[in-house]
């Protein structure tokens, strides 16, 4: 089915699903730490946008609830608390030297293909558009692991963290208009707590290792030495 | 179903009441009653079902059946027997200047929220809430881990937080998957609920099932420690307060289990056939293999056990995974006599640790000169959990043996190597920390180690002899489980 | 009729696009506080220009004097097959995309090798510093343009235009990301900031400004002219590709009409948002113009993949 016969609801999704994996890449390439979060709140922006959107066309008064969460989770609650984390460690200048930018890009690109391949079965029941917007979310999951693989600093590790969660809360808004209620509520209060032991845990590693960079928690191992 | 919500009011408050005086002088005793309360109204709640058959609570949101019944009682007893030994010991620490008054209150508190969370998980009957108090759970359990403030017990709970929270984000993705195959066929308000979808299993569409199983399991797997995704495991164990461990390895490891077999349930109604069942087969394989090597290269004595809880988790696992009434039966059995034996374990070695004043096995030594209940009690334990007879460890894990040689009999070889690496990993450590030469200076301390003797008691009898009751609720949790009944 | 109609657009082209420039300074004069010069300077400057004799080096050959007429015509050229107030012209049916981009870069390889034949040392870096960010920025734009192409069906620009027109409202994701991509690339190509910034001479930064640095008289006036055109014809572009909507589709005088306000109005607004953007955002080092242009790139091919992938019928 082409784009031209979707109805504009469709249409609109895709275009945020789109917008929403390049966020995701955007942080993936992204050495300061500022400008990531900045790019995070975007992404959580994109999401409110798109419940909302889902909310308008489905008539379902619930929705809206969770886009006024989203937004004053993801969009200014997390992103103001790592911003001042940042500032208050002045870290804000520091640039996190990427090894390997390039190969990085390429692992997300394969990411991406790589979650079209195991969503496909999807397509057989339901339309192609469901897939593109799955595997999109689904690729936003794992760039958000890529990110936390590739970034040393625990606030890039927060970010990472909380686009994950970015792309599962993507994945029930289009897949399914939203998951029931309580569970919705159950999530977003888990997300806020998580959010709240972030702050607590970037203060004692600070006080810890005298830094927020997780390269160098390296005391335990698999293995004692 | 009073009984259900009881069970969740009451940790609920204990949060709320430790928050608040978390700090003062007879706390462990407190919390003892609290769960002493709890368990009284799991064991209502369980002679409801005995008599009643399952109970769904009103707007289907809590379901009770025979299968999660005994693993609620089994948290209650096990939260029950921690909490009287965590009083004592948590008292100790707080003499030597480990901990402070303030965390204290963040001990106790998040004790009762961590059950909280457990008791949650296993009676729900919606996948998302139940993936909701998982995450609780973790968020409740990782200011225990970092409880020290030491640079290992924060990166220790930094990488537990971490690890697990990206883990169990794909259960999340898996659960959406299957949220979206149940809106297809139907109600949307129960379309989460496990007990409609176990009766329209037959419709949900098998492609987005299996999917939907794989990310559960990778999911869920990390909460039950399985191979590769184990890291946070040993970390969280050796580093937080010894009764966290206790509860972690008896409690939580288990309820994650619980939740892939709920899944693994839906799914094996949808396709028809044992593919869960197979990936499941060669994840427990492999965490068991995996950690019965790493079992001799530990130094620490709460990672070596935490080691040996992957192994029997992976034991478990594989034992679901093969999916008879015999193997289901066994894996039910072991997940009882692990749960029991472990805890009992993580008690005694909390107490030779702080006897020995380390937790490094080279400085433990001489524990049955200096106070001989302590290196008693570890032998024991340790007899019991390598699979020695008579213990209930044994009889399960020959179950699972004689369920592997049925079924898959070219596996029984690897499952057999697999117990003796981990017996010799085992008994290599501890020998010399029971019966070695003990170092000047080493003194008896004060220990209660009634919840150890009855924990192994308790071991013991499920070796020997199954009781009738209890024989009984395995045969009907198999036959749920499984679909037909066990022998 | 409609050949008298093609060269009128042409000629409206050539003689607005001065305009234009005007409008972007003023609008950027206002956002900094500044005391706006009238909008007709450029006019005046470019008149004044004209009157002037040029001086040419010593060393200069023939690419030197010629260059000036060449690129304007170039520029000329380009415009009278960029639809502007109609696409049902005869001018606009013979020349496509591909067309276009191959006019721009002959004008800029003729403006590189003026910079160059004097022989002076600024000249040969500005013409370097050019050929480096084109030759970056040129696959950019083809991607985005692709993507344009290959939902139409077509690489003629009237044909695209009237094909999204037909549609009507369709929200695309590719289109979202070729018109980041385009914009980014008509950044870098016209020398705004942060690639290149137009109001300075400053020796280590310029790029426009040093290759023409010879040049005097009515050379200058033509060349900068032809800098204002280019300015245009990718404002008309983006806008006209993207937002089609009010171009006239048929030669009726009320339509032809509401076509020229129209697009003037498209071109003030997406004018003054460059200038706001201008004013916001700081030229950026030679040397990481690189990374802006790949990120135009990788914007471009974003949209083709989101075509082929979200888009295209399976």
């Amino acid at each position: 089915m082409n784009i031209e016969q979707q109805d504009f609801y469709t249409q609109a999704i895709l275009s945020m699903a789109a917008l929403v994996g390049l966020t995701s890449f955007l942080m993936l390439g992204q050495g300061r730490l500022l400008r990531l979060i900045f790019v995070f709140a975007l992404q959580g922006l994109l999401l409110t946008l798109t419940t909302a959107l889902a909310a308008y066309s489905t008539n379902n008064h619930h929705l809206y609830i969770s886009a006024f969460l989203t937004l004053v989770l993801k969009v200014m609650f997390i992103p103001w608390m790592l911003r001042r984390q940042v500032l208050a460690m002045n870290m804000h200048r520091d640039v996190e030297a990427l090894k390997n930018n390039t190969a990085l890009m390429l692992t997300g690109a394969s990411l991406m293909v790589f979650s079209y391949y195991v969503l496909h079965p999807i397509v057989l029941t339901s339309s192609a558009i469901m897939l593109n917007a799955l595997a999109v979310s689904l690729s936003v999951v794992l760039l958000g692991m890529l990110l936390m693989i590739s970034h040393r600093q625990a606030v890039a590790h927060v970010v990472g963290f909380m686009s994950i969660e970015n792309g599962l809360f993507f994945a029930a808004i289009v897949a399914t208009k939203g998951m029931p209620m309580v569970v919705e509520l159950g999530v977003a209060f888990d997300v806020l707590v998580a959010a709240v032991l972030f702050g607590i845990f970037f203060f004692h590693i600070r006080a810890s290792i005298d830094s927020l960079d997780v390269d160098r928690m390296n005391r335990l191992h698999e293995v004692d030495q | 179903m009073i009984a259900a919500y009881l069970v969740l009011l009451i940790p609920a408050i204990g949060i709320v009441f430790f928050a608040l005086n978390g700090h003062t002088q007879n706390c462990g005793r407190l919390n003892t009653r609290f769960n002493a309360l709890t368990l009284a109204a799991t064991v209502w709640l369980a002679l409801n079902v005995l008599n009643n058959g399952t109970l769904l609570s009103a707007g289907k949101a809590l379901i009770v059946d025979s299968f999660n019944v005994y693993l609620i009682v089994l948290t209650a007893f096990i939260g029950l027997t921690t909490a009287i030994f965590s009083g004592p010991y948590m008292e100790h620490e707080k003499q030597r200047g480990k901990l402070t008054e303030k965390r204290l209150k963040v001990y106790y508190s998040m004790y009762q929220g961590f059950m909280l969370a457990m008791y949650l998980v296993l009676v729900t009957n919606n996948m998302g809430v139940m993936w909701v108090a998982m995450e609780g759970a973790t968020l409740a359990t990782v200011l225990l881990v970092s409880l020290y403030r030491t640079p290992e017990a924060i990166e220790a709970a930094w990488k537990y937080f971490i690890l697990c929270g990206v883990g169990i984000a794909q259960a999340l993705f898996g659960t959406i998957l299957l949220y979206y195959a149940a809106v297809q066929i139907g109600d949307a308000d129960y379309a989460l609920s496990w007990s409609v979808l176990l009766d329209n299993a037959g419709k949900l569409n098998p492609e987005i099932l299996k999917i939907a199983f794989v990310f559960m399991l990778i999911g869920y797997g990390t909460k039950i420690g399985l191979v590769p995704l184990h890291n946070w495991l040993p970390d969280a164990h050796s580093e937080g307060p010894t009764p966290m461990s206790a509860v972690l390895s008896g409690l939580l490891l288990n309820d994650a289990l619980y939740a892939v077999v709920r899944s693994k349930m839906l799914v094996d109604g949808a396709t028809q056939s044992n593919i869960a069942g197979l990936l499941m087969m060669v994840f427990g394989m492999l965490s068991f293999l995996v950690a019965a090597l790493f079992l001799h290269r530990q130094k620490d004595i709460k990672r070596l056990f935490s080691y040996s809880s992957i192994e029997h988790m992976g034991v478990m696992t594989f034992a679901f995974g093969i999916g008879g009434p015999l193997a289901t039966f066994a894996a039910l059995l072991h997940m009882t006599a692990h749960s029991l034996t472990k805890s009992a374990i993580f008690v005694t070695v909390g107490h030779a640790a702080q006897l020995a004043g380390t937790q490094s096995m080279e400085h433990i030594r001489g524990l049955i000169k200096t106070q001989p209940k302590i290196g008693w009690g570890l032998l024991l334990g340790t007899v019991a959990i390598a699979g020695f007879p008579p213990f209930g460890v044994f009889t399960s894990e020959f179950l699972v043996l004689v369920a592997t040689m049925h079924s898959y009999p070219w596996l029984a070889p690897l499952l057999l190597l697999g117990i003796g690496i981990a017996f010799a990993g085992l008994f290599r450590h501890i020998q010399p920390i029971v019966y070695g030469e003990q170092p000047e200076g080493q003194l008896p301390i004060e220990v209660n180690l009634w919840p150890v003797m009855i924990h192994l008691a308790l071991v013991l009898w499920l070796g020997l002899a199954i009781p009738d009751f209890l024989a009984n609720w395995f045969s009907k949790a198999t036959l749920l489980i499984s679909g037909s009944m066990p022998l | 009729m409609n050949w008298l109609i093609a060269v009128i657009q042409t000629m409206l082209f050539v003689a607005l696009a001065p305009l234009l420039s005007a409008w972007l300074k003023w609008c950027k004069c206002l956002l900094q506080n500044r005391k706006a010069p009238s909008l007709l300077q450029p006019y005046r400057d470019l008149i004044k220009l004209i009157r002037k004799q040029p001086a040419v080096a010593e060393q200069a050959s023939w690419i030197f004097t010629r260059s000036p007429y060449i690129i304007f015509s170039a520029m000329v050229l380009a415009a009278s097959v960029v639809p502007l107030i109609t696409v049902d012209l005869p001018t606009t049916a013979s020349a496509d995309v591909i067309v276009l981009v191959g006019f721009f870069a002959f004008a800029r390889f003729f403006l590189a090798l003026a910079g160059l034949d004097v022989g002076t040392a600024f000249g040969g870096m500005g013409s370097s510093r050019e050929m480096t960010i084109s030759s970056l920025a040129e696959p950019a734009m083809l991607m985005a343009v692709f993507t344009l192409t290959m939902t139409a069906s077509t690489t003629n620009l009237a044909l695209a235009m009237e094909h999204v027109l037909n549609e009507g409202m369709v929200l695309r994701p590719s289109f979202v990301f070729a018109l980041f991509a385009l914009i980014l690339v008509a950044i870098a190509e016209t020398g705004r900031i942060p690639v290149d910034n137009p109001a300075t001479h400053l020796e280590l930064t310029m790029i426009h400004e040093a290759m023409i640095l010879e040049y005097s008289g009515r050379h200058l006036a033509l060349i900068e002219w032809a800098s204002q055109l280019k300015l245009m014809l990718y404002g008309v572009l983006i806008a006209n590709i993207f937002l089609p909507w009010g171009i006239a589709q048929a030669l009726g005088a009320k339509a032809l009409v509401y076509g020229l306000l129209a697009i003037a109005l498209k071109l003030a607004v997406l004018c003054a948002l460059l200038a706001i953007a201008e004013t916001l955002v700081a030229k950026m080092r030679l040397f990481r113009v690189q990374e802006y242009l790949s990120f135009a790139y990788l914007l471009g091919l974003l949209g083709m993949l989101s075509h082929i992938i979200l888009e295209a019928s399976r």
